[in-house]
Protein backbone atom coordinates (compact mmCIF):
# COMPACT_ATOMS: atom_id res chain seq x y z
CA UNK A 1 0.00 0.00 0.00
CA UNK A 2 1.10 3.73 -0.29
CA UNK A 3 2.07 5.38 2.59
CA UNK A 4 3.04 9.03 3.58
CA UNK A 5 7.24 8.62 4.47
CA UNK A 6 8.50 11.05 6.38
CA UNK A 7 12.79 12.22 5.66
CA UNK A 8 13.78 14.06 8.09
CA UNK A 9 17.22 15.49 6.01
CA UNK A 10 15.58 17.50 4.51
CA UNK A 11 12.44 18.81 6.47
CA UNK A 12 13.01 22.34 7.09
CA UNK A 13 10.06 22.88 9.66
CA UNK A 14 7.52 25.11 7.54
CA UNK A 15 4.58 23.71 8.76
CA UNK A 16 3.15 23.80 5.51
CA UNK A 17 1.66 20.35 6.01
CA UNK A 18 -0.03 21.01 9.40
CA UNK A 19 -1.65 23.80 7.65
CA UNK A 20 -2.47 21.50 4.45
CA UNK A 21 -3.97 18.84 6.79
CA UNK A 22 -6.42 20.90 8.81
CA UNK A 23 -7.35 22.67 5.71
CA UNK A 24 -8.15 19.37 4.13
CA UNK A 25 -10.44 18.13 7.06
CA UNK A 26 -12.06 21.48 7.76
CA UNK A 27 -15.85 21.81 6.81
CA UNK A 28 -15.30 24.73 4.56
CA UNK A 29 -11.99 23.70 3.10
CA UNK A 30 -10.65 27.50 3.42
CA UNK A 31 -7.48 27.93 4.78
CA UNK A 32 -8.43 31.59 6.61
CA UNK A 33 -12.06 29.96 7.81
CA UNK A 34 -10.52 26.36 9.04
CA UNK A 35 -7.71 28.71 11.18
CA UNK A 36 -9.69 31.75 12.29
CA UNK A 37 -13.33 30.37 12.81
CA UNK A 38 -12.95 26.13 12.80
CA UNK A 39 -9.88 25.98 14.86
CA UNK A 40 -11.20 27.33 17.97
CA UNK A 41 -15.00 27.50 17.80
CA UNK A 42 -15.14 23.13 16.71
CA UNK A 43 -11.41 22.76 17.94
CA UNK A 44 -10.53 21.67 14.22
CA UNK A 45 -6.91 20.03 14.61
CA UNK A 46 -3.93 18.46 12.22
CA UNK A 47 -3.30 14.86 12.04
CA UNK A 48 0.19 15.80 11.56
CA UNK A 49 2.38 17.26 14.02
CA UNK A 50 6.11 19.05 12.96
CA UNK A 51 8.60 17.99 15.91
CA UNK A 52 11.98 19.81 16.28
CA UNK A 53 14.89 19.59 18.52
CA UNK A 54 17.44 21.96 17.83
CA UNK A 55 17.84 22.28 14.01
CA UNK A 56 16.60 18.43 13.23
CA UNK A 57 12.69 18.18 12.73
CA UNK A 58 10.23 16.14 10.81
CA UNK A 59 6.65 15.94 10.05
CA UNK A 60 4.98 12.85 11.89
CA UNK A 61 1.47 11.19 12.01
CA UNK A 62 -0.30 8.10 11.58
CA UNK A 63 2.03 5.08 9.95
CA UNK A 64 -0.93 2.97 9.47
CA UNK A 65 1.24 -0.16 11.07
CA UNK A 66 1.15 -3.65 9.65
CA UNK A 67 -0.33 -4.65 13.25
CA UNK A 68 -1.08 -1.32 14.89
CA UNK A 69 -1.48 -1.35 18.87
CA UNK A 70 -4.44 1.34 18.40
CA UNK A 71 -6.12 -1.31 17.08
CA UNK A 72 -5.52 -3.97 19.43
CA UNK A 73 -6.10 -1.71 22.75
CA UNK A 74 -9.40 -0.25 20.73
CA UNK A 75 -12.67 -1.13 23.39
CA UNK A 76 -15.08 0.47 21.14
CA UNK A 77 -14.18 -1.29 17.68
CA UNK A 78 -13.54 2.50 16.09
CA UNK A 79 -9.90 1.42 15.19
CA UNK A 80 -9.87 -1.45 12.54
CA UNK A 81 -7.31 -2.50 10.31
CA UNK A 82 -8.76 -2.65 6.68
CA UNK A 83 -6.56 -5.40 5.31
CA UNK A 84 -7.76 -4.69 1.45
CA UNK A 85 -6.67 -0.74 1.48
CA UNK A 86 -4.14 -1.15 4.20
CA UNK A 87 -5.07 1.64 6.26
CA UNK A 88 -5.68 1.63 10.01
CA UNK A 89 -9.30 3.23 9.97
CA UNK A 90 -11.24 4.87 12.58
CA UNK A 91 -14.56 5.44 12.78
CA UNK A 92 -15.67 8.70 15.34
CA UNK A 93 -19.14 7.39 15.28
CA UNK A 94 -17.98 4.41 17.98
CA UNK A 95 -15.46 6.27 19.83
CA UNK A 96 -16.02 6.48 23.54
CA UNK A 97 -12.71 8.51 24.29
CA UNK A 98 -11.28 6.15 26.53
CA UNK A 99 -7.66 7.07 25.59
CA UNK A 100 -6.20 3.53 24.92
CA UNK A 101 -5.55 4.21 21.89
CA UNK A 102 -3.50 7.24 22.80
CA UNK A 103 -1.59 5.10 25.37
CA UNK A 104 -0.70 2.21 23.01
CA UNK A 105 0.57 3.94 20.62
CA UNK A 106 4.52 3.71 20.49
CA UNK A 107 4.73 6.35 17.81
CA UNK A 108 2.57 9.12 19.42
CA UNK A 109 0.47 9.72 16.30
CA UNK A 110 -2.99 10.22 18.20
CA UNK A 111 -4.20 12.68 19.68
CA UNK A 112 -6.96 13.68 21.85
CA UNK A 113 -9.54 15.93 20.51
CA UNK A 114 -9.53 19.26 21.87
CA UNK A 115 -12.75 19.59 22.41
CA UNK A 116 -14.41 16.08 21.82
CA UNK A 117 -14.57 13.25 23.68
CA UNK A 118 -12.72 11.86 20.73
CA UNK A 119 -9.43 11.31 18.87
CA UNK A 120 -7.80 12.95 16.09
CA UNK A 121 -5.64 10.96 13.46
CA UNK A 122 -4.55 11.03 9.60
CA UNK A 123 -6.80 9.21 7.61
CA UNK A 124 -4.42 9.43 4.24
CA UNK A 125 -6.73 12.28 3.76
CA UNK A 126 -9.90 9.96 2.39
CA UNK A 127 -11.22 10.76 -0.65
CA UNK A 128 -8.23 12.20 -2.16
CA UNK A 129 -5.69 10.96 -4.24
CA UNK A 130 -2.55 12.45 -2.47
CA UNK A 131 -2.77 13.33 1.11
CA UNK A 132 -2.87 17.31 1.40
CA UNK A 133 0.60 16.94 3.17
CA UNK A 134 2.61 15.58 0.71
CA UNK A 135 0.82 17.31 -1.93
CA UNK A 136 1.85 20.99 0.01
CA UNK A 137 5.53 20.03 1.22
CA UNK A 138 7.73 22.59 -0.84
CA UNK A 139 10.77 20.02 -0.97
CA UNK A 140 10.15 16.39 -0.99
CA UNK A 141 10.23 15.97 3.04
CA UNK A 142 6.97 13.82 2.67
CA UNK A 143 6.40 11.44 -0.38
CA UNK A 144 3.77 9.46 -0.54
CA UNK A 145 4.81 5.54 -2.35
CA UNK A 146 4.67 2.27 -2.51
CA UNK A 147 7.66 0.67 -0.52
CA UNK A 148 8.60 -2.87 0.67
CA UNK A 149 6.04 -5.81 0.45
CA UNK A 150 3.06 -4.90 2.29
CA UNK B 1 -7.99 -27.56 8.64
CA UNK B 2 -10.86 -26.75 11.30
CA UNK B 3 -10.07 -24.37 13.73
CA UNK B 4 -12.40 -24.31 17.02
CA UNK B 5 -12.20 -20.81 19.17
CA UNK B 6 -14.26 -21.61 23.05
CA UNK B 7 -14.80 -18.30 23.62
CA UNK B 8 -15.71 -14.86 21.93
CA UNK B 9 -13.88 -11.94 23.73
CA UNK B 10 -11.61 -9.81 22.09
CA UNK B 11 -8.74 -12.71 22.16
CA UNK B 12 -10.81 -14.56 19.97
CA UNK B 13 -11.80 -11.88 17.26
CA UNK B 14 -8.14 -11.05 17.44
CA UNK B 15 -7.73 -15.04 16.50
CA UNK B 16 -9.84 -14.67 13.69
CA UNK B 17 -8.24 -11.99 12.43
CA UNK B 18 -4.97 -13.84 12.90
CA UNK B 19 -6.01 -16.90 11.28
CA UNK B 20 -7.49 -14.80 8.29
CA UNK B 21 -4.06 -13.00 7.40
CA UNK B 22 -2.89 -16.76 6.15
CA UNK B 23 -5.62 -19.07 5.66
CA UNK B 24 -8.34 -17.79 3.61
CA UNK B 25 -10.40 -21.31 3.58
CA UNK B 26 -9.95 -23.51 6.63
CA UNK B 27 -13.70 -23.81 8.63
CA UNK B 28 -13.48 -21.59 11.76
CA UNK B 29 -16.12 -22.62 14.49
CA UNK B 30 -16.56 -20.07 17.90
CA UNK B 31 -18.42 -21.17 19.76
CA UNK B 32 -19.64 -18.61 23.19
CA UNK B 33 -22.13 -19.57 26.43
CA UNK B 34 -22.95 -15.45 25.77
CA UNK B 35 -26.02 -14.52 24.16
CA UNK B 36 -24.39 -11.94 21.47
CA UNK B 37 -20.94 -11.73 19.53
CA UNK B 38 -18.15 -9.84 20.65
CA UNK B 39 -19.05 -7.12 22.35
CA UNK B 40 -16.72 -4.03 23.50
CA UNK B 41 -16.34 -5.66 27.54
CA UNK B 42 -15.49 -2.31 29.14
CA UNK B 43 -18.43 -0.95 27.30
CA UNK B 44 -20.10 -2.45 29.75
CA UNK B 45 -19.68 0.50 32.21
CA UNK B 46 -20.30 3.28 29.68
CA UNK B 47 -23.61 1.63 29.08
CA UNK B 48 -24.32 0.76 32.68
CA UNK B 49 -24.00 4.76 33.22
CA UNK B 50 -26.07 5.60 30.13
CA UNK B 51 -23.27 7.46 27.98
CA UNK B 52 -23.88 4.39 25.24
CA UNK B 53 -26.99 2.47 23.96
CA UNK B 54 -27.27 -1.27 23.24
CA UNK B 55 -26.43 -0.07 19.59
CA UNK B 56 -22.49 0.81 19.96
CA UNK B 57 -21.19 -2.66 21.90
CA UNK B 58 -20.51 -4.77 19.20
CA UNK B 59 -16.51 -4.74 18.57
CA UNK B 60 -17.27 -5.37 14.69
CA UNK B 61 -19.95 -4.84 12.69
CA UNK B 62 -22.97 -7.17 11.55
CA UNK B 63 -20.63 -8.33 8.08
CA UNK B 64 -17.82 -9.77 10.29
CA UNK B 65 -18.55 -13.66 10.83
CA UNK B 66 -19.91 -13.93 7.64
CA UNK B 67 -16.85 -11.80 5.68
CA UNK B 68 -14.71 -14.11 7.72
CA UNK B 69 -16.73 -17.17 7.44
CA UNK B 70 -17.11 -17.86 10.85
CA UNK B 71 -19.26 -20.19 12.76
CA UNK B 72 -21.08 -18.81 15.30
CA UNK B 73 -22.58 -20.94 17.77
CA UNK B 74 -24.16 -18.63 20.38
CA UNK B 75 -25.70 -19.66 24.09
CA UNK B 76 -23.67 -22.78 23.87
CA UNK B 77 -21.07 -23.45 26.48
CA UNK B 78 -17.99 -26.35 25.92
CA UNK B 79 -18.16 -28.97 28.96
CA UNK B 80 -15.05 -30.86 27.89
CA UNK B 81 -12.17 -31.13 25.90
CA UNK B 82 -10.33 -34.04 24.87
CA UNK B 83 -7.16 -33.56 23.71
CA UNK B 84 -6.21 -37.28 22.30
CA UNK B 85 -9.30 -37.33 20.02
CA UNK B 86 -9.06 -33.59 19.20
CA UNK B 87 -12.80 -32.77 19.84
CA UNK B 88 -14.76 -30.88 22.46
CA UNK B 89 -18.34 -31.42 23.58
CA UNK B 90 -20.86 -28.64 24.22
CA UNK B 91 -23.84 -28.65 27.38
CA UNK B 92 -25.97 -29.73 25.18
CA UNK B 93 -24.04 -32.83 24.02
CA UNK B 94 -22.45 -32.02 20.25
CA UNK B 95 -19.22 -33.15 19.41
CA UNK B 96 -16.61 -30.83 17.30
CA UNK B 97 -13.96 -32.09 15.96
CA UNK B 98 -10.61 -29.58 15.37
CA UNK B 99 -7.63 -29.52 14.05
CA UNK B 100 -6.21 -26.50 15.77
CA UNK B 101 -8.30 -25.54 19.16
CA UNK B 102 -8.41 -21.90 21.13
CA UNK B 103 -8.74 -22.19 24.77
CA UNK B 104 -10.11 -18.06 24.91
CA UNK B 105 -12.30 -18.70 28.06
CA UNK B 106 -10.91 -15.15 30.07
CA UNK B 107 -11.93 -14.89 33.13
CA UNK B 108 -14.28 -15.83 35.69
CA UNK B 109 -15.15 -12.92 38.80
CA UNK B 110 -13.74 -14.23 41.92
CA UNK B 111 -16.29 -14.53 44.98
CA UNK B 112 -14.73 -14.29 48.54
CA UNK B 113 -16.16 -16.37 51.36
CA UNK B 114 -18.13 -13.84 52.81
CA UNK B 115 -21.14 -13.97 55.51
CA UNK B 116 -24.33 -13.18 53.60
CA UNK B 117 -22.79 -13.48 49.92
CA UNK B 118 -25.14 -15.96 49.00
CA UNK B 119 -29.04 -14.40 47.93
CA UNK B 120 -30.61 -11.56 45.96
CA UNK B 121 -28.74 -8.56 46.09
CA UNK B 122 -25.25 -9.08 45.37
CA UNK B 123 -23.68 -8.81 41.70
CA UNK B 124 -20.67 -9.00 39.39
CA UNK B 125 -19.72 -6.72 37.00
CA UNK B 126 -18.09 -8.18 34.20
CA UNK B 127 -20.70 -9.06 31.42
CA UNK B 128 -23.33 -7.52 29.04
CA UNK B 129 -25.87 -9.56 31.42
CA UNK B 130 -24.52 -8.38 34.66
CA UNK B 131 -24.93 -4.97 33.35
CA UNK B 132 -28.27 -5.01 32.43
CA UNK B 133 -29.24 -6.85 35.77
CA UNK B 134 -27.51 -3.57 37.39
CA UNK B 135 -29.61 -0.70 35.22
CA UNK B 136 -32.95 -2.77 36.09
CA UNK B 137 -31.22 -2.58 39.92
CA UNK B 138 -30.24 0.84 39.87
CA UNK B 139 -33.57 2.33 38.88
CA UNK B 140 -35.02 0.59 42.22
CA UNK B 141 -32.86 0.84 45.28
CA UNK B 142 -30.83 4.23 46.22
CA UNK B 143 -27.64 2.96 48.22
CA UNK B 144 -24.46 0.48 47.42
CA UNK B 145 -21.45 -0.54 48.03
CA UNK B 146 -18.80 -2.01 45.63
CA UNK B 147 -16.29 -4.18 47.25
CA UNK B 148 -12.93 -3.68 45.37
CA UNK B 149 -11.44 -0.87 44.25
CA UNK B 150 -9.90 -2.16 41.25
CA UNK B 151 -10.33 -0.96 37.72
CA UNK B 152 -13.75 -3.10 37.82
CA UNK B 153 -15.24 -1.98 40.83
CA UNK B 154 -14.52 2.12 40.36
CA UNK B 155 -16.23 1.72 37.12
CA UNK B 156 -19.78 -0.29 38.46
CA UNK B 157 -19.13 2.33 41.28
CA UNK B 158 -18.90 5.16 38.76
CA UNK B 159 -21.61 4.30 36.49
CA UNK B 160 -24.23 3.56 39.39
CA UNK B 161 -23.48 6.78 40.72
CA UNK B 162 -24.24 8.43 37.70
CA UNK B 163 -27.98 6.26 37.67
CA UNK B 164 -28.36 8.25 40.72
CA UNK B 165 -27.61 5.64 43.52
CA UNK B 166 -25.26 6.32 46.61
CA UNK B 167 -22.08 4.38 46.09
CA UNK B 168 -19.46 3.56 48.62
CA UNK B 169 -16.40 1.80 47.35
CA UNK B 170 -14.25 -0.76 50.07
CA UNK B 171 -10.76 -1.64 49.33
CA UNK B 172 -8.55 -3.48 51.38
CA UNK B 173 -5.33 -2.48 49.83
CA UNK B 174 -4.35 1.22 51.39
CA UNK B 175 -4.95 2.58 48.07
CA UNK B 176 -7.74 2.59 44.91
CA UNK B 177 -6.34 0.29 41.73
CA UNK B 178 -3.29 -0.65 43.86
CA UNK B 179 -1.39 -2.63 40.63
CA UNK B 180 -1.92 0.01 37.91
CA UNK B 181 -1.29 2.60 40.64
CA UNK B 182 1.23 4.03 43.48
CA UNK B 183 -0.29 5.73 47.04
CA UNK B 184 0.11 9.35 45.08
CA UNK B 185 -1.84 8.48 41.92
CA UNK B 186 -4.18 6.10 44.00
CA UNK B 187 -5.17 9.21 46.23
CA UNK B 188 -5.88 11.72 43.40
CA UNK B 189 -8.24 10.02 41.79
CA UNK B 190 -9.67 8.92 45.79
CA UNK B 191 -10.00 12.85 45.97
CA UNK B 192 -11.54 13.43 42.67
CA UNK B 193 -14.33 10.39 43.40
CA UNK B 194 -15.13 11.88 46.65
CA UNK B 195 -15.56 15.39 45.52
CA UNK B 196 -17.92 13.84 43.48
CA UNK B 197 -19.63 12.77 45.73
CA UNK B 198 -18.49 8.81 46.09
CA UNK B 199 -17.61 7.36 49.22
CA UNK B 200 -14.27 5.59 49.18
CA UNK B 201 -12.67 3.19 52.30
CA UNK B 202 -8.92 1.75 51.94
CA UNK B 203 -7.40 -0.40 54.12
CA UNK B 204 -10.70 -2.69 55.06
CA UNK B 205 -12.41 -5.58 54.17
CA UNK B 206 -16.03 -6.31 53.82
CA UNK B 207 -16.65 -8.98 56.80
CA UNK B 208 -20.60 -9.77 56.30
CA UNK B 209 -23.27 -8.77 54.28
CA UNK B 210 -26.34 -7.94 56.65
CA UNK B 211 -29.67 -9.50 55.80
CA UNK B 212 -33.12 -8.98 56.80
CA UNK B 213 -35.88 -11.35 55.90
CA UNK B 214 -33.22 -12.03 53.05
CA UNK B 215 -33.21 -8.16 51.71
CA UNK B 216 -29.89 -6.95 52.05
CA UNK B 217 -29.09 -4.04 54.70
CA UNK B 218 -25.52 -3.46 54.33
CA UNK B 219 -22.26 -4.52 54.86
CA UNK B 220 -20.21 -4.92 58.02
CA UNK B 221 -16.53 -3.96 57.50
CA UNK B 222 -13.41 -5.40 59.10
CA UNK B 223 -13.20 -2.22 61.51
CA UNK B 224 -16.48 -2.37 62.47
CA UNK B 225 -17.86 0.24 60.13
CA UNK B 226 -21.68 -0.19 58.93
CA UNK B 227 -22.33 0.81 55.18
CA UNK B 228 -26.08 0.67 54.32
CA UNK B 229 -26.68 -0.89 51.27
CA UNK B 230 -29.11 -2.17 49.09
CA UNK B 231 -27.10 -3.83 46.74
CA UNK B 232 -23.38 -5.39 46.86
CA UNK B 233 -20.88 -5.78 43.43
CA UNK B 234 -18.63 -7.99 44.37
CA UNK B 235 -15.76 -6.32 42.20
CA UNK B 236 -11.89 -7.99 43.94
CA UNK B 237 -11.04 -9.49 40.41
CA UNK B 238 -11.25 -12.03 37.80
CA UNK B 239 -9.72 -15.38 37.68
CA UNK B 240 -8.50 -17.00 34.29
CA UNK B 241 -11.14 -20.02 33.17
CA UNK B 242 -9.02 -22.67 33.06
CA UNK B 243 -11.10 -25.17 34.49
CA UNK B 244 -11.68 -27.19 31.13
CA UNK B 245 -8.19 -26.76 30.22
CA UNK B 246 -6.81 -28.79 33.46
CA UNK B 247 -9.85 -31.18 33.21
CA UNK B 248 -8.87 -32.12 30.12
CA UNK B 249 -4.93 -32.56 30.97
CA UNK B 250 -3.50 -29.37 29.92
CA UNK B 251 -1.03 -27.45 31.63
CA UNK B 252 -1.98 -24.97 33.98
CA UNK B 253 -0.42 -23.01 36.72
CA UNK B 254 -2.04 -19.26 37.53
CA UNK B 255 -3.53 -19.61 33.90
CA UNK B 256 -2.99 -21.88 31.17
CA UNK B 257 1.01 -22.43 30.12
CA UNK B 258 1.79 -20.84 26.71
CA UNK B 259 4.98 -20.24 25.11
CA UNK B 260 5.59 -17.79 22.30
CA UNK B 261 3.53 -19.35 20.19
CA UNK B 262 0.76 -19.08 22.43
CA UNK B 263 0.94 -23.08 22.54
CA UNK B 264 -0.41 -24.80 25.47
CA UNK B 265 1.32 -27.94 26.44
CA UNK B 266 -1.03 -30.36 24.41
CA UNK B 267 -0.50 -30.61 20.46
CA UNK B 268 -2.86 -28.51 18.67
CA UNK B 269 -4.02 -26.20 21.58
CA UNK B 270 -3.54 -22.74 22.19
CA UNK B 271 -4.66 -19.84 24.45
CA UNK B 272 -5.08 -16.64 24.91
CA UNK B 273 -6.59 -13.43 26.65
CA UNK B 274 -7.44 -13.43 30.27
CA UNK B 275 -7.46 -17.24 31.02
CA UNK B 276 -3.47 -17.42 29.31
CA UNK B 277 -0.49 -17.20 30.73
CA UNK B 278 1.86 -15.68 28.52
CA UNK B 279 5.41 -14.30 27.75
CA UNK B 280 5.74 -10.82 29.08
CA UNK B 281 7.70 -7.52 27.26
CA UNK B 282 9.50 -6.84 30.48
CA UNK B 283 9.75 -9.54 33.03
CA UNK B 284 11.63 -13.49 32.62
CA UNK B 285 8.46 -16.17 32.78
CA UNK B 286 4.74 -16.31 31.89
CA UNK B 287 2.69 -13.99 33.92
CA UNK B 288 -1.36 -13.50 33.92
CA UNK B 289 -1.94 -9.89 32.60
CA UNK B 290 -5.71 -9.57 32.24
CA UNK B 291 -6.20 -7.02 29.83
CA UNK B 292 -7.70 -5.65 26.67
CA UNK B 293 -4.67 -5.12 24.53
CA UNK B 294 -2.92 -8.64 25.32
CA UNK B 295 -5.91 -10.07 24.92
CA UNK B 296 -6.16 -8.87 21.70
CA UNK B 297 -2.62 -9.46 20.35
CA UNK B 298 -2.33 -12.82 22.12
CA UNK B 299 -5.46 -13.79 19.66
CA UNK B 300 -3.98 -12.46 16.65
CA UNK B 301 -0.42 -14.28 17.27
CA UNK B 302 -2.48 -17.41 18.37
CA UNK B 303 -4.24 -17.34 15.46
CA UNK B 304 -1.02 -16.66 13.33
CA UNK B 305 0.62 -19.78 14.63
CA UNK B 306 -2.61 -22.32 14.11
CA UNK B 307 -2.67 -20.66 10.70
CA UNK B 308 1.02 -22.30 9.97
CA UNK B 309 2.45 -19.26 10.23
CA UNK B 310 4.82 -19.36 13.28
CA UNK B 311 4.99 -15.85 14.68
CA UNK B 312 6.86 -15.19 17.61
CA UNK B 313 4.00 -12.65 20.54
CA UNK B 314 6.83 -10.41 21.39
CA UNK B 315 5.03 -10.81 25.06
CA UNK B 316 2.27 -8.45 26.72
CA UNK B 317 2.73 -5.03 28.13
CA UNK B 318 0.87 -3.79 30.94
CA UNK B 319 -1.38 -1.07 30.13
CA UNK B 320 -4.39 1.05 31.36
CA UNK B 321 -6.13 3.85 29.97
CA UNK B 322 -8.93 5.26 32.79
CA UNK B 323 -10.86 8.28 33.03
CA UNK B 324 -12.94 9.33 36.14
CA UNK B 325 -14.97 12.34 35.80
CA UNK B 326 -12.90 14.14 33.32
CA UNK B 327 -9.52 13.13 35.01
CA UNK B 328 -7.91 11.00 32.05
CA UNK B 329 -5.12 8.74 33.68
CA UNK B 330 -2.48 6.37 32.11
CA UNK B 331 -0.36 3.32 33.49
CA UNK B 332 2.03 1.43 31.27
CA UNK B 333 4.77 -0.98 32.52
CA UNK B 334 6.51 -1.64 35.51
CA UNK B 335 4.95 0.98 37.85
CA UNK B 336 5.29 -0.05 41.39
CA UNK B 337 8.95 -1.85 41.40
CA UNK B 338 10.42 -3.43 44.57
CA UNK B 339 11.28 -0.65 47.05
CA UNK B 340 14.69 -2.13 47.40
CA UNK B 341 16.02 -3.00 44.55
CA UNK B 342 19.05 -0.66 43.74
CA UNK B 343 18.44 -1.19 39.49
CA UNK B 344 14.81 0.84 39.75
CA UNK B 345 15.05 4.87 39.85
CA UNK B 346 11.37 6.21 40.66
CA UNK B 347 10.95 9.77 39.62
CA UNK B 348 7.50 11.37 40.58
CA UNK B 349 6.19 14.73 39.90
CA UNK B 350 2.70 16.15 41.58
CA UNK B 351 1.75 19.23 40.63
CA UNK B 352 -1.56 20.07 42.66
CA UNK B 353 -2.49 22.97 40.77
CA UNK B 354 -2.80 21.74 37.20
CA UNK B 355 -4.17 18.44 38.57
CA UNK B 356 -1.25 16.51 37.29
CA UNK B 357 1.17 13.94 38.30
CA UNK B 358 3.67 11.82 36.37
CA UNK B 359 5.66 9.04 37.29
CA UNK B 360 8.78 7.24 35.36
CA UNK B 361 10.12 4.00 36.55
CA UNK B 362 13.77 3.45 34.97
CA UNK B 363 15.58 0.01 35.36
CA UNK B 364 19.14 0.67 34.98
CA UNK B 365 19.19 2.99 31.64
CA UNK B 366 16.44 2.09 30.51
CA UNK B 367 12.19 3.48 30.68
CA UNK B 368 10.38 0.67 31.84
CA UNK B 369 6.91 2.11 33.69
CA UNK B 370 5.00 5.19 33.36
CA UNK B 371 1.84 6.56 35.23
CA UNK B 372 0.28 9.75 34.18
CA UNK B 373 -2.93 11.62 35.25
CA UNK B 374 -4.44 14.91 33.99
CA UNK B 375 -1.55 15.17 31.08
CA UNK B 376 -1.57 12.09 29.39
CA UNK B 377 -0.84 13.35 25.99
CA UNK B 378 2.44 12.29 25.62
CA UNK B 379 1.56 8.39 26.87
CA UNK B 380 2.27 7.09 23.87
CA UNK B 381 5.56 8.78 23.36
CA UNK B 382 6.42 7.06 26.93
CA UNK B 383 4.99 3.37 25.98
CA UNK B 384 7.22 3.72 22.54
CA UNK B 385 10.36 3.98 24.99
CA UNK B 386 9.61 1.51 27.37
CA UNK B 387 8.27 -1.24 24.27
CA UNK B 388 11.32 -0.24 21.94
CA UNK B 389 13.94 -0.88 25.29
CA UNK B 390 16.18 2.74 24.11
CA UNK B 391 19.48 3.03 25.90
CA UNK B 392 19.18 6.24 27.63
CA UNK B 393 21.80 8.74 28.67
CA UNK B 394 21.59 11.16 31.31
CA UNK B 395 20.55 14.07 29.04
CA UNK B 396 17.76 12.22 27.56
CA UNK B 397 16.80 10.30 31.20
CA UNK B 398 16.34 14.48 32.27
CA UNK B 399 14.13 15.21 28.90
CA UNK B 400 11.41 12.16 29.61
CA UNK B 401 11.15 13.71 33.28
CA UNK B 402 10.61 16.96 31.96
CA UNK B 403 7.64 15.71 30.44
CA UNK B 404 9.28 16.03 26.89
CA UNK B 405 9.71 12.69 24.95
CA UNK B 406 10.40 12.68 21.48
CA UNK B 407 10.72 10.50 18.60
CA UNK B 408 13.60 12.86 17.52
CA UNK B 409 15.80 11.25 20.68
CA UNK B 410 15.31 7.64 19.29
CA UNK B 411 18.77 6.04 17.92
CA UNK B 412 18.67 7.00 14.13
CA UNK B 413 19.20 4.03 12.84
CA UNK B 414 15.97 2.96 14.00
CA UNK B 415 14.07 6.21 12.97
CA UNK B 416 14.70 5.78 9.74
CA UNK B 417 13.46 2.18 10.01
CA UNK B 418 10.11 2.40 11.49
CA UNK B 419 9.50 5.69 10.00
CA UNK B 420 11.44 6.14 6.71
CA UNK B 421 12.50 2.21 5.37
CA UNK B 422 14.06 1.79 2.14
CA UNK B 423 12.57 -1.07 0.65
CA UNK B 424 12.62 -3.30 3.04
CA UNK B 425 9.69 -5.08 5.07
CA UNK B 426 8.65 -3.47 7.85
CA UNK B 427 9.00 -4.21 11.26
CA UNK B 428 6.48 -3.32 13.18
C1 LIG C 1 -16.11 -3.53 33.42
C2 LIG C 1 -14.80 -3.88 32.80
C3 LIG C 1 -13.97 -2.88 32.35
C4 LIG C 1 -12.73 -3.19 31.78
N1 LIG C 1 -11.97 -2.17 31.32
C5 LIG C 1 -10.78 -2.44 30.74
C6 LIG C 1 -9.98 -1.39 30.21
O1 LIG C 1 -10.33 -0.21 30.26
N2 LIG C 1 -8.79 -1.72 29.65
C7 LIG C 1 -8.36 -3.01 29.58
O2 LIG C 1 -7.27 -3.26 29.07
N3 LIG C 1 -9.10 -4.02 30.06
C8 LIG C 1 -10.30 -3.76 30.63
N4 LIG C 1 -11.06 -4.80 31.10
C9 LIG C 1 -10.56 -6.17 30.95
C10 LIG C 1 -10.85 -6.72 29.55
O3 LIG C 1 -12.21 -6.58 29.28
C11 LIG C 1 -10.39 -8.16 29.43
O4 LIG C 1 -9.00 -8.22 29.59
C12 LIG C 1 -10.76 -8.78 28.08
O5 LIG C 1 -12.14 -8.71 27.85
C13 LIG C 1 -10.27 -10.23 28.00
O6 LIG C 1 -10.68 -10.79 26.79
P1 LIG C 1 -10.76 -12.37 26.59
O7 LIG C 1 -11.20 -12.55 25.18
O8 LIG C 1 -9.53 -13.01 27.05
O9 LIG C 1 -11.89 -12.87 27.59
P2 LIG C 1 -13.40 -12.46 27.78
O10 LIG C 1 -13.68 -11.11 27.23
O11 LIG C 1 -13.70 -12.70 29.20
O12 LIG C 1 -14.19 -13.50 26.87
C14 LIG C 1 -14.25 -14.86 27.18
C15 LIG C 1 -15.58 -15.38 26.70
O13 LIG C 1 -15.60 -16.79 26.77
C16 LIG C 1 -16.84 -17.24 27.25
N5 LIG C 1 -16.68 -18.59 27.78
C17 LIG C 1 -16.01 -18.96 28.90
N6 LIG C 1 -16.06 -20.31 29.07
C18 LIG C 1 -16.77 -20.80 28.03
C19 LIG C 1 -17.18 -22.11 27.65
N7 LIG C 1 -16.82 -23.17 28.36
N8 LIG C 1 -17.90 -22.25 26.54
C20 LIG C 1 -18.26 -21.17 25.79
N9 LIG C 1 -17.90 -19.91 26.09
C21 LIG C 1 -17.17 -19.72 27.21
C22 LIG C 1 -17.18 -16.19 28.28
O14 LIG C 1 -18.55 -16.18 28.60
C23 LIG C 1 -16.75 -14.93 27.57
O15 LIG C 1 -17.75 -14.43 26.75
C24 LIG C 1 -12.30 -4.54 31.68
C25 LIG C 1 -13.14 -5.55 32.13
C26 LIG C 1 -14.37 -5.25 32.68
C27 LIG C 1 -15.25 -6.35 33.14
Amino acid sequence: MKKVYPNKEVCIGCHLCEVACLTAHSKSRDVVIAYKQEKDALGLSPCKTVVHAGPACVALSCRHCEEPACVAACISGALTKNRETGRTEYDEGKCVGCWSCLMACPFGSIRRHPIKEKIVKCDLCAGRDIPACVEACPNWALVYEERGEK
Amino acid sequence: MKYLIIGNGVASLGAIEGIRLTDQDGAITVVSDEPVPTYGRPLISYLLAGKIGKDRLALRDEAFYAANKVELKLNAKVAAIDVKARTATTGAGEILPYDRLLIATGGVPFRPPMAGLEGEGVYSFTTFAHAEALAEAAAEVKKAVVVGGGLIGLKAAESLFDRGVAVSIVELAPRVLSAAFDDKAGAIVSERLGKIGLKVFCNVSAKEIRRENGKIKGVLLSDGTFLEADIVVVAIGVVPACALAKDAGVTVDRGILVDEHLAASEAGVYAAGDVAQAPDMLTEGARVVPIWPNAYNQGYYAGKNMAGDAASYRGGLAMNAISFYGLATTSVGLVNPPADDPRFEVCDIVNAEAGTYRKLVFQDDRLVGCVLLGDIDGAGLYTGFIRFKFPLDAEAKQKLIDGAPSILMWPENFFDANWNPVGAKETV
